[in-house]
């Protein structure tokens, strides 16, 4: 089930918002042979130039640590998604968002909209250059501050293989408070959600690097057994 | 190999920018011969509508496409995503799918996969969208007949507004909360 393999469940209280919007009854199971296997061909339109660097979308450079986010997109078999789509969005990095509804008094900045995209190479390989997100509080309860993150949302082969997450950055002080952090109970499962920095990525005199593979769920099916006769 | 999925966190409420900047909405031009609409209100546990979901859909072509693709000559994108910023609502324009045929060599009865993400969903939500004009097809699907309860089963089928418009309402939770699938391990 989704839970068992390190999902977080739909209702986790200290997360307030789930109370009211999370399913109670249980879920229909759908049988693999009934689902839809296959992902949809989604129209994705152009990617362009500069949707992979956050820092280029604006006439002048944004403020913040400049850091280049670079990773592979996998399948449960630990193959590589090709051509899959990769969205990312992020607070800029005093922790504010560019969206109307963001009432953190942090200051916007003029050349910093926290958007991006890519296509994921032949190796499932995706990369953004951007600046790391600040950490932000929000009205959960008192006191309440989101670790800094990354949203990511990506698609892969199979119906199942759609994916919304968040990378986290190492070593974060907010992890044991955060309660959306903690909605996944497994500290493997966590461990799977936190990037790590990475010199080999990192480029001299201009930007760190962390590196954060995603695994998307979905597989090719078991050949079948000869049932014995 | 085999490898552990990253864990699913949810979408929250500032993706607008990134998410739905471009209108992913008309999975076919609203001209196009047969075109319908697809649109309903997401509903929380108070009954309030959710204003800050994405919904994402995705669904076979229509007959005349499943049996010969060239027929849509590339204007019918099988996928599409929509906001819900206009008081709880989503709309799609697309063209009503083919039915399916499943692993089994049965058929499913026409139906549209329905995604939706929002604050306070740690992961989406799976459900499907099927048309009210397809009695016959519907009585004999497989994936609503693993629903016993009729009045259940009756969440997963839109409403016929007239002049090809379909309307598909999702109670997250609460006494109407619509049937959710789970895909089997």
């Amino acid at each position: 089930m989704r839970e068992a393999a390190g999902h977080p469940p739909y209702l986790y209280p200290d997360y307030k918002s789930t109370r009211l919007r999370a399913p109670k009854e249980p879920p229909v199971i759908l049988p693999k042979a009934l689902s839809d296997i296959s992902g949809p061909a989604y129209g994705h339109g152009r990617i362009g130039e500069v949707d992979d660097d956050l820092t280029r979308q604006h006439e002048g450079e944004p403020l913040g640590e400049r850091i280049i986010v670079t990773g592979r997109v996998l399948d449960g078999d630990g193959r590589p998604v090709r051509k899959g789509l990769v969205e990312a969005w992020q607070a800029n990095a005093a922790g504010r968002y560019t969206h109307h509804k963001d009432q953190h008094p942090a200051p916007l900045d003029p050349n910093f909209s926290g958007a991006g995209r890519c296509l994921t190479d032949d190796e499932g390989r995706y990369r953004f250059v951007t600046v790391k997100p600040g950490a932000y509080p929000w009205k959960n309860h008192d006191n309440a501050w989101r670790p800094a993150h990354i949203h990511l949302s990506l698609f892969g082969s199979y119906f199942r293989s759609r994916l919304i997450t968040q990378m986290y950055f190492p070593g974060d002080p907010l992890f044991e408070h955060d309660p959306i952090f903690q909605s996944v109970r497994d500290p493997k499962a966590q461990r799977r959600m936190i990037s790590r920095f990475d010199l080999e990525t990192t480029e001299p005199e201009w930007a760190l690097g962390y590196r954060f593979d995603i695994v998307l769920e979905g597989r090719e099916a078991t050949p079948f057994e000869r049932p014995h006769a | 190999m085999s490898l552990e999925p990253t864990p699913s966190q949810t979408i929250g409420p500032f993706f607008h920018d990134a998410l739905l900047e471009r209108d992913l909405t008309e999975l076919v031009s609203p001209d196009y011969p047969g075109a319908i609409r697809i649109s309903g209100f997401i509903y929380d546990g108070a009954g309030e509508p959710v204003t800050d979901a994405a919904v994402e859909i995705s669904q076979a072509g229509p007959i005349s496409f499943e049996e010969n693709p060239n027929t849509l000559d590339g204007g019918f994108s099988d996928w599409g995503r929509s906001g819900t910023a206009d008081g709880g609502r989503f709309s799609f324009v697309t063209l009503k799918p083919a039915p399916v045929p499943a692993a089994d060599g049965t058929s499913q009865a026409p139906h549209v996969n329905v995604l939706i993400f929002a604050r306070g969903l740690l992961r989406q939500v799976i459900t499907r969208l099927y048309f009210p004009d397809e009695v016959a097809a519907n009585a004999a699907d497989p994936v609503l007949s693993l629903i016993e309860n009729q009045t259940l089963r009756e969440t997963l089928v839109a409403h016929d507004e007239g002049d090809g418009s379909y309307r598909f309402d999702v109670h997250l939770q609460g006494e109407d909360q619509t049937v959710f699938f789970e895909l089997a391990g």
